[in-house]
């Protein structure tokens, strides 16, 4: 029997104690970090959504709701088309590369499905506010250049009517379009990919 | 006095009052410009009492949340008074908690050995911005939802975890019932604590060095016989006097924007936020609360996502880092050179530049001003340890003035 203390036990079981004890605290910190993710429900609450364009006018927009966020249906003029193929050089990503932005089959010039119907996800890459649909030509507070399209009054960020960023900005990517297909002429099904896609 | 020593025996009561109050030796010139502390102390008082009152009524909840508050305007007995007092206190809080961190800058408050007790004060104020940010959203008015929108994308500009950062903090895909719900909580119980706990913190660090003073002198340098600072008057009397004249006075002011102005025409409580929360529609124009409004315009100003979140964030931390920026042997304004003084003004100009910027629309010269000042701004803090160093101070007396 002697009075001494081992002292590297006793530094030994201390660590020992320290270093489970915290594995412990982390692994009870699991649960309540990850209740804060978005719950069973709200990841379920995503179904496709229907919508007629067959009343849709030339030049119009509708905005419809997906997954909460607001959904733009726009019906484009001829016009409107020719107009995208000049503005290339004054934006960002004009051919569409960063690929998270549309579904494959939107990788085109009018991003889109049909050349006349815009679907887009009216949410701004910069920080989530919704642009204004902005369709007249030089109006006093975008200057003469603008060829009509959307403005952020947020933070000033221009996008034409395919929803392509312009130069220069604050958002960093085009608006997305979110997966949709025509379910008829005049159907439209928001939400889903057409068949043979996603 | 058999009850008080029962008591101290078990208890400190005394010891605790003598220390922070009746023998805290505070210097004896003080100025305006110290009001301002204990002004705040008096404000969170106010915000705690009346938001307890306010949670009796409001539901934290999407389909009730702008109703329940109508509710407290309308039909609660007094509830219009309890919820201006509130949302008009928050602005109030705002104002002399800027007044207070200018006040630091004057007098050289943030400087050794007060490092910690500024970096407490600046906790508080990321803390205050955190509650009042939460707050706002749960009137679930357009102003509330398209703001707390914004505010949560900004973690989004953060490369690769950004994303998933900004749903983990939202709890939905769009800023929904999930998220009112949790700002809730986090407004009301989680931000409140932190929040006193630090105040708490702020205080005990501040009587542990002591307080600074307008002429940036260490009072405790010279002590008469019995310990005291020659310079120094307690605390209680004489200064929780002083300051109850200037809670007098700022309840004065208070009570006449509270009862004659209490929107402060769209300042306090803003216009668009008396229309329910549209998830389809952003206001025309939108723009945060006016003390947020520096920050939001320095964040405009930078064309690139990530950086201008990054510039935002940085107008903050670098406050924190003032006390290692500063080189001057030299704490308050009076016997500093002429470059400091300098400096400081650009830098309050551009603060209160920045301020109205961040209220005007993202176009054209606006963002041309916000970028110029944003340069001043983060100037004031970049050189400061080369100006600071160089500069021609004045002799510091050995007492106060």
């Amino acid at each position: 029997m002697t009075n001494t203390v081992d002292v590297d036990k006793r530094r030994f079981l201390t660590n020992a104690t320290t270093v489970v004890g915290g594995i412990g605290a982390i692994a009870v910190a699991i649960p309540f970090i990850s209740s804060l993710s978005p719950s069973a429900k709200a990841e379920a609450a995503g179904a496709p959504v229907a919508l007629d364009i067959s009343k849709l006018a030339m030049g119009q927009m509708l905005i419809i709701e997906w997954r909460g966020k607001p959904v733009w249906v726009l019906r484009r003029s001829d016009d409107t088309l020719s107009t995208l193929a000049t503005l290339t050089s004054e934006l960002s990503d004009p051919d569409s590369d960063d690929l998270g932005q549309q579904p494959d089959y939107c990788k085109n010039p009018s991003r889109s499905i049909r050349n006349d119907i815009l679907v887009l996800v009216g949410i701004c890459t910069h920080l989530g506010c919704s642009p204004t649909h902005r369709p007249e030509l030089a109006p006093e507070d975008l200057g003469p250049d603008w060829k009509g399209g959307f403005f952020c009054p947020c933070h000033g960020s221009k996008f034409d009517l395919a929803g392509r960023v312009y130069a220069g900005l604050p958002a960093p990517n085009n608006l997305v379009v979110p997966p949709y297909h025509f379910v008829s002429d005049s159907q439209l099904l928001i939400g889903a990919d057409p068949v043979g896609y996603g | 006095m058999r009850l008080l020593d029962w008591i101290d025996a078990r208890f400190p009561a005394s010891k605790l009052w003598n220390e922070h109050l009746a023998e805290y030796y505070a210097p004896k010139n003080f100025n305006f410009w110290y009001f301002f502390g204990s002004l705040a102390l008096v404000i969170l008082i106010l915000q705690i009492v009346t938001g307890i009152f306010l949670t009796m009524h409001y539901k934290p909840d999407t389909a009730l949340a702008f109703a329940s508050v109508e509710y407290i305007m309308r039909d609660v007995n007094w509830g219009w008074l309890i919820r201006y007092l509130h949302s008009t206190g928050a602005s109030a809080f705002f104002v002399v908690v800027y007044l207070h961190m200018f006040r630091g800058l004057l007098y050289g408050s943030y400087k050794r050995p007060r490092e910690l007790v500024w970096i407490f004060g600046m906790l508080i104020y990321v803390a205050l911005m955190a509650e009042a940010f939460m707050g706002y959203l749960l009137p679930w008015g357009q102003m509330s939802f398209w703001g707390a929108q914004v505010i949560i994308s900004l973690f989004g500009a953060i490369p690769y975890v950004g994303e998933g950062l900004a749903l983990w903090i939202r709890g939905d895909f769009v800023v929904a019932d999930a998220t009112l719900n949790r700002f809730f909580a986090f407004h009301v119980i989680a931000v409140p604590l932190v929040l006193l706990g630090l105040v708490v913190a702020h205080i005990i660090a501040l009587h542990e060095v002591g307080s600074n003073n307008p002429d940036g002198v260490e009072i405790k340098k010279l002590k008469n016989g019995q310990g005291i600072p020659v310079d120094g008057i307690a605390f209680h009397p004489y200064y929780s006097v002083k300051d109850l004249v200037g809670v007098i006075v700022f309840l004065f002011i208070f009570s006449i924007i509270l009862f004659y102005m209490p929107e402060m025409g769209g300042w306090f409580l803003e216009k668009d936020n008396f229309i329910p929360a549209d998830p389809l529609k952003t206001p025309e124009h939108i723009v945060p609360l006016w003390y947020f409004t520096p920050f939001y315009a320095i964040l405009r100003a930078v064309p690139d996502k990530l950086f201008g979140v990054l510039a935002m964030g940085g107008a903050i931390v670098v406050l924190f880092l003032l006390p290692w920026l500063d080189r001057s042997p030299v704490k308050s304004i009076r016997y500093r050179g002429p470059l400091f003084k300098t400096a400081l003004t650009l830098f309050t100009i551009s603060f209160f530049a920045l301020g109205y910027l961040g209220t005007q629309p993202a176009t054209g010269l606006y963002t041309l001003m916000a970028q110029i000042f944003s340069v001043i701004y983060f100037s004031f803090f970049l050189f400061m340890p080369f100006y600071t160093a160089i500069d021609k101070d004045k002799p510091v007396p050995d007492r106060v003035t």
